[in-house]
């Protein structure tokens, strides 16, 4: 590039390097200047240069976490279990269709489980809910369940710990009856909830309606999404499945909501404060520099630079400064963010190529407002008095 | 001469003190606002999740098993055993009583509604709404305000000394009934105080204070369950432990660190043949989210952390690198590069300690503005942390010249002074 204004000496007269002085860009001698300018003065460019970097890497990165944070945290609250329930209108059990309606409707978009309940009879007399449940489903719905070993056999129940007192209290294979019919049953586990579980015995579905005939009066729904999107899936069941009762559990959504909101305004409190204190430093590191160059601006106007072009110049330098920071800064942004979803959450955060145009143009802001503004003051100055070291 | 020489500094580059003395501040005050929200945060969000409902639950020890569908218990009243309502005092004696922000105590009840000459049988619910107790000197407010905080009411909530009810949202709209109708349940007259609705089983019931459930099943001071809501740690390995196989010492941090399974072994020591239990859905993911964002917001506070020891030791670079002159001058006139250094570290140490005092302050405020606009309440800052600041102000500032006080001191005193540096 520094050649571009010369020819080989000796191989032409000095009218041609004349000549081809006079016809070579204009902007080499202005690209010139501004590689020298950051090659001569290394360390401090370099200096600059990190600084512009981290603050673009610290803003990228927060950025980064405010938009995936929710995301991240409401994937925490799905392991809450339902948010959405799903029972027969007036108390009758809901159509046949239902379940598979319901999976049509939610395609993907989160777990269900059906659930059936019947009052039946243990062998001394003593009334029990019995309920059927798909094990594999409410494995993923109801993850706190505290469970010693799940049913993996026919005839394996899971029973409550404090049911387990009423019908096999030497762990010995029992005994339950509902309307007539009974049913033979070993205790595979024991399931701890501290909730209403803890008094049940849980059989497979297939195994509940063989013996009892009734069909799943209860499908929990834990949808993932939005508040919106949850609204357009409960509206969507409700459509489909015209038998059913659409109910939200509205302490889960609304400490959800809640607990989201007050970690999102957290967490922007954090960023601005940061990307502040980030951008603070990068102002100051900037105008150092440029001040210290003071004696280069002060030759520049003494050989008749405009004030045009001296902006330009600095300006130029300024938003090259920017960018490169900038990009380098939101690589590795990208990278802290990440590292952090790995850390805290245990799923990465998903790079938000959305951010980028805020942090270059933010990073494009504060360099130029930081050589704009010791321009400004040095353009009052003569150039004499600065060569003079005053 | 050394005192001076400090003194004159900053008497004569007020300026330059300034900007280094205002990036120490700033840098400080970010430190401080984040370290107060960071040791706060979990209490806070602690407090948020108690939306959620409570985390204990108190039964019967000698229960008969519960006979439950849909939230409708189908267990005859007068069946199974009863805790004592006076009892329930005393969980505001417990060890923790500072970490439980509230209980109720419920009786559900059978009761009839005589309606245009039918009749109807219904769940009521005794329960307190905002009762005050006292224990001991201490009086407070309980009931299902603070243990269920997503119950609404349109209408007015009734008094828990009065014989008024509310009515579920969905039994209301079935009945036709709205806020201020009389119902007659179970030969009583009551009046209706409002609607309420919560999208679990009470839709369904009436919902009155205890003691009138107590009256109709005819057993005074009768409570059937008391749901308990309480700050707790997340339960690590040995909240996990049984305490029965725990030696003393272990024993006693396990008995006072709030786990659930701690709070729930005290409420059980506190009321006589009680059982109290965590409930898992709650109690277990309060715990995970609670880690979540705690570990987010230190990572954050490491950043910030980060971030303003940058911007000092970018600032007091500046500063040094521009008073190269002056250490050529020192230089020339027979100083050390000892007596240079020591003067920079001395002048970075007394701006260090000006910029932590203000930044200190400034970032208290900060955090209670923040406490106060997203949490609305307070986040204060333990004068505990006021030497722990200002040592990481006088570290980093350190830190910061540390570079460019090594460099102004390898200075050539003769290219120092003409400037070519």
């Amino acid at each position: 590039v520094s050649g571009s204004g010369f020819t080989p000496a000796g191989s032409h007269s000095a009218q041609n390097v004349a000549a081809g002085r006079a016809h070579a860009p204009h902007t080499s001698m202005f690209v010139r200047m501004l590689l020298r300018a950051a090659v001569l003065r290394r360390g401090r460019a370099a200096s600059a240069l990190f600084a512009m970097v981290v603050a673009a890497a610290v803003a990228t990165a927060m950025l980064n976490l405010y938009v995936d944070v929710q995301a991240k945290l409401r994937r925490e609250f799905r392991n809450y279990g339902a948010n959405i329930i799903l029972v027969g209108k007036d108390g009758a059990s809901l159509p046949a269709n239902a379940l598979a309606q319901a999976e049509t409707v939610l395609a993907g978009r989160g777990v269900l489980a059906p659930f059936a309940l019947v009052v039946a009879r243990t062998g001394d007399g003593q009334s029990i809910v019995v309920a059927g449940a798909d094990f594999d489903q409410v494995r993923q719905l109801d993850r706190w369940w505290s469970v010693s070993n799940w049913p993996s056999a026919p005839q394996q129940a899971l029973v409550g710990v404090r049911a387990l007192a009423a019908v096999s209290p030497k762990n010995q294979p029992f005994d339950l009856e509902f309307q007539g019919h009974t049913i033979h049953l070993t205790s595979a586990g024991t399931v701890r909830t501290g909730a209403a579980e803890d008094s049940r015995v849980y059989l497979s579905l297939p195994e509940f309606v063989a013996w009892t005939g009734v069909q799943p009066s209860t499908i929990e729904v834990a949808a993932t999404g939005s508040p919106e999107e949850i609204a357009t899936i409960m509206h969507q069941m409700e459509q489909a499945i015209p038998g059913a009762d659409v109910r939200p559990v509205r302490q889960i959504m609304e400490g959800e909501a809640r607990v989201l909101g007050k970690t999102r305004a957290t967490l922007l409190a954090a960023a601005a404060l940061i990307i502040l204190t980030a951008a603070l430093c990068v102002l100051s590191t900037l105008m150092g520099w440029v001040f210290d160059r003071r004696r280069d601006f002060a030759i520049m106007k003494a050989l008749g630079a405009s004030d045009r072009l001296l902006n330009g110049f600095f300006a130029a330098e300024a938003a090259a400064l920017g960018a490169i920071g900038a990009i380098v800064g939101f690589v590795l942004g990208i990278g802290i963010a990440a590292w952090i979803g790995r850390a805290n959450f245990h799923a990465p955060v998903v790079p938000r190529f959305s951010v980028l145009p805020f942090v270059l143009a933010g990073s494009m802001v504060v360099t130029l407002l930081s050589a704009i503004l010791p321009i400004s003051l040095l353009r009052r100055v003569q150039p004499a008095v600065i060569l003079r070291g005053e | 001469m050394f005192v001076r020489l400090v003194y004159e500094s900053f008497r004569r580059q007020k300026r330059r003190k300034l900007l280094a003395g205002a990036a120490i501040t700033l840098g400080v005050t970010v430190a401080t606002a984040m370290i107060a929200v960071a040791t706060d945060i979990g209490d806070k969000m602690n407090r948020e999740l108690r939306t959620i409902g409570a985390n204990l639950l108190v039964t019967p020890q000698e229960d008969t098993l519960d006979v439950e569908i849909g939230g409708v218990n189908l267990k005859p009243p007068s069946d199974g055993a009863f805790l004592s309502e006076a009892d329930l005092p005393k969980i505001k004696g417990t060890f923790w009583h500072n970490n439980i922000t509230g209980f109720a105590p419920v009786l559900p009840v059978n009761v009839t509604l005589e309606r245009d000459g039918k009749t109807e049988n219904l769940t009521l619910l005794g329960t307190y709404f905002a009762k005050k107790i006292s224990f001991g000197k201490e009086e407070f407010t309980t009931g299902v305000h603070a243990t269920h905080p997503w119950w609404k009411v349109s209408g007015a909530w009734p008094d828990d000394s009065s014989r008024d009810v509310l009515l579920g949202e969905r039994l209301a709209a079935r009945l036709s009934a709205k806020t201020g109708d009389e119902l007659a349940l179970s030969g009583r007259q009551l009046h209706v105080d409002g609607i309420v609705s919560t999208g679990g089983p009470e839709d369904d019931e009436v919902v009155g204070p205890i003691a009138l459930a107590q009256e109709i099943i005819g057993k005074p001071g009768a409570v059937r369950r008391v749901y308990v809501s309480a700050l707790t740690k997340p339960e690590d390995a040995l909240g996990r432990r049984d305490p029965k196989s725990m030696s003393g010492p272990v024993y006693d941090r396990w008995y006072c660190s709030p786990y659930p399974q701690s709070i729930a072994y005290q409420l059980q020591e506190a009321i006589p043949h009680s059982h109290a239990e965590q409930i898992r859905q709650v109690a277990q993911n309060e715990g995970a989210v609670l880690t979540r964002i705690e570990g987010l917001i230190f990572l954050v506070t490491l950043a910030a952390l980060f971030a303003s020891a940058l911007a000092v030791s970018a600032a007091m670079a500046t500063a040094i690198f521009e008073r190269r002159a002056e250490v050529g001058l020192m230089k020339a006139l027979g100083a050390g590069r000892f007596a240079v250094a020591s003067i920079f570290f001395a002048e970075a140490t007394l701006l260090a300690l000006m910029g932590g005092l203000i930044g200190f302050a400034a970032g208290g405020m900060l955090a209670q503005q923040i406490g106060r606009s997203i949490f609305n309440s307070e986040i204060t800052i333990s004068p505990v942390l006021f030497p722990v600041i200002l040592a990481i102000a006088v570290m980093v500032t350190f830190a910061g010249s540390a570079a460019a006080i090594r460099k102004a001191v390898g200075l050539d005193p003769v290219f120092a002074l003409r400037g070519e540096l």
